[in-house]
C-alpha cells in the first residue's frame, strides 16, 4: 500500500466508521467529534462512508420471491410432525406467515389474494383459501414448479416433496391437457396442485390425503367468480378450481374420475 | 479500547421466550435469510437450494435457540449452509490481498476525494444491475460483512457471531468492503 497514503491516514477511521454505524455511545461520539474537527483523514472517511451507504441505499435487498416462499413453507410443513392443533388454528397461523411477506412489494394481484386469505372466516371449508391460492398461482412464473405434459414426469416430481403420492392423470383426450404441477400450501398442510388447461383457461386440481373434518361440504361452489368442484377418491380429497363454466368444470371432474 | 467495550454489549436484544413457536420467531426472518443466501450464492436457484436447506436446519435446531437476535441466529445457519454448499471453511481467515493482513486495523484511505468522486454518478444513476455486479465481485468475506451490515442491519456484535471472527476483524472488513465498493464504482465510472 502506498506509503504517502498511509501517513495521511488516521488510526481513528474505524472509530469514525463505528460512529457512522451507530456503535458508539454519546460520550465516545463527543470525544471523536472533537478530534475529527482537526483531522482531514477522518473527515474524508466520514464523507466516504456516506457515499458508500448511498450506493447501497435502496433496491438491493432481495426478499424471498412469492414462489420461493411458498416452496419453503411447503417443505417446512412437510418436515414438521402432524400438528395436533385444530384446522382453524393452522389456517390462521398460515395467514400470519403470509402476511409477514406483505411489506416486500408483492404484486397487486397477490395482495388481493392475501386480502382474501386474511378476511376469510375460520372454518373447515377451504374454498376461499383455494381460490386465493389459484389466483396467486396465475401470476407469471407461479403456476408450475414442474412443467410437463407427461404424467410420468409430473408424478415422480412429487416424490420426496410430499408425504403422499398424488395420482396424476392426463386428460388430453377429454380436452383437458395436463400442463404441469406444483407444490402448494393449503389448509395447513403441503398439497399437490396439478395444472390443467381448457382452451385459454387454467384448472388447478388440489390433492391431499384424508378428508376434511367438519362434515359434508357441498360438491360444488362459487366464489368471486371462480368455480370449485370437490370430490373424494381413494382416501384423498380433490378440489378443482377454475374460471371455466360450472358445466365444464363438472365435465373435468367426471372425466378425471373416469380416467385410469 | 473503549469502543470495543461498547461494541460488545450494546443494542438491546429482543428476548425471545422459548415458548414462542418457530413460525412466530424465525419465519418472519425468511426474507432476511433469502437476502443473505442470494448475495452469497450469486445465483437464484443455488440460493433457493441453500435457503431450503437452511430453513430445515433452523427448524431442527430451533429447540436449542436460547433467545437473542433471531435474525442473527438464522443468518448464521444460512451462512454456514452457504459455506457447506461452496465447500469453504466456515472459520477461515482469508488470505489477504497484497499489502493487507486480515486483522490490519490501520486502514488506508485510498479514495477519490470529494471533489472528483465519479461514483456519485453511479449513485445518481441508480443503476441496480451494475451495483449488483460490483458487490457480487467482492470477495465473500467482505461481501458477507457488507450485506450483514447494510442490508440485514446487524450490529457489529451480531456480525462477529454470524461470521465467526472477532469484532475488530468485522470492523476492518467492513471498512475494506466499503472502500473496495467505492473504488470499484469509481473505476467503472471512469472507464465509461
Amino acid at each position: 500500500m502506498n506509503e504517502t497514503l498511509r501517513t495521511r491516514d488516521c488510526d481513528k477511521v474505524l472509530l469514525v466508521q463505528a460512529e457512522f454505524d451507530g456503535e458508539l455511545d454519546a460520550a465516545e461520539a463527543a470525544t471523536l467529534a472533537a478530534h475529527r474537527q482537526h483531522c482531514p483523514a477522518c473527515q474524508a472517511a466520514a464523507a466516504a462512508l456516506q457515499r458508500a451507504r448511498l450506493l447501497m441505499d435502496g433496491g438491493l435487498y432481495e426478499p424471498a420471491p412469492d414462489d420461493v416462499r411458498r416452496r419453503v413453507m411447503a417443505r417446512l410443513a412437510a418436515a414438521q410432525p402432524p400438528a395436533p392443533a385444530p384446522l382453524w388454528a393452522l389456517r390462521s397461523r398460515m395467514r400470519a406467515w403470509w402476511s409477514a411477506g406483505i411489506g416486500f412489494g408483492l404484486g397487486a394481484a397477490c395482495a388481493a389474494a392475501l386480502a382474501l386469505l386474511i378476511i376469510a372466516p375460520s372454518g373447515p371449508d377451504p374454498t376461499q383459501e383455494l381460490v386465493a391460492s389459484h389466483i396467486r398461482a396465475l401470476q407469471p412464473g407461479h403456476l408450475e414448479d414442474v412443467v410437463s405434459t407427461d404424467r410420468h414426469t409430473v408424478k415422480p416430481w412429487f416424490d420426496g416433496r410430499l408425504d403422499f403420492a398424488p395420482p396424476v392423470k392426463d386428460l388430453k383426450n377429454e380436452g383437458f391437457p395436463l400442463k404441469g404441477g406444483r407444490l402448494d400450501y393449503v389448509d395447513g398442510r403441503p398439497v399437490a396442485a396439478l395444472v390443467y388447461q381448457r382452451d385459454k383457461h387454467i384448472i388447478d386440481l388440489y390433492i391431499w390425503p384424508g378428508v376434511l373434518v367438519g362434515g359434508r361440504l357441498p360438491p360444488t361452489a362459487e366464489y368471486h367468480g371462480y368455480n370449485i368442484v370437490h370430490w373424494r377418491w381413494g382416501g384423498m380429497t380433490f378440489w378443482a378450481v377454475s374460471d371455466v363454466e360450472p358445466a365444464q368444470l363438472s365435465d373435468f371432474a367426471q372425466a378425471w374420475q373416469r380416467a385410469l | 479500547m473503549q469502543h470495543r467495550r461498547r461494541a460488545f454489549g450494546l443494542r438491546s436484544e429482543v428476548p425471545a421466550s422459548p415458548r414462542e413457536p418457530f413460525e412466530a420467531v424465525i419465519l418472519p426472518e425468511l426474507d432476511a435469510a433469502h437476502n443473505l443466501a442470494r448475495w452469497l450464492m450469486r445465483d437464484a436457484n443455488a440460493a433457493e437450494d441453500v435457503l431450503q436447506e437452511a430453513m430445515l436446519r433452523a427448524l431442527t435446531y430451533f429447540p436449542s435457540f436460547r433467545g437473542g437476535n433471531p435474525r442473527a441466529w438464522l443468518l448464521q445457519i444460512v451462512r454456514n449452509t452457504v459455506y457447506d454448499a461452496l465447500k469453504l471453511d466456515r472459520a477461515a481467515q482469508f488470505v489477504p490481498l497484497a499489502g493487507w493482513s486480515e486483522d490490519d486495523d490501520i486502514v488506508g484511505i485510498d479514495l477519490p476525494s470529494g471533489e472528483d468522486d465519479p461514483e456519485t454518478t453511479l449513485i445518481k444513476s441508480r443503476d441496480l444491475r451494475r451495483l449488483q455486479e460490483l458487490i457480487s465481485g467482492l470477495p465473500i468475506e467482505l461481501r458477507e460483512t457488507l450485506v450483514l451490515r447494510e442490508l440485514e442491519e446487524l450490529s457489529y456484535k451480531d456480525i462477529a457471531e454470524v461470521t465467526q471472527v472477532p469484532i475488530g476483524t468485522v470492523m476492518s472488513r467492513l471498512w475494506r468492503a466499503r472502500r473496495a465498493l467505492l473504488q470499484a464504482a469509481a473505476t467503472q465510472e471512469r472507464s465509461r
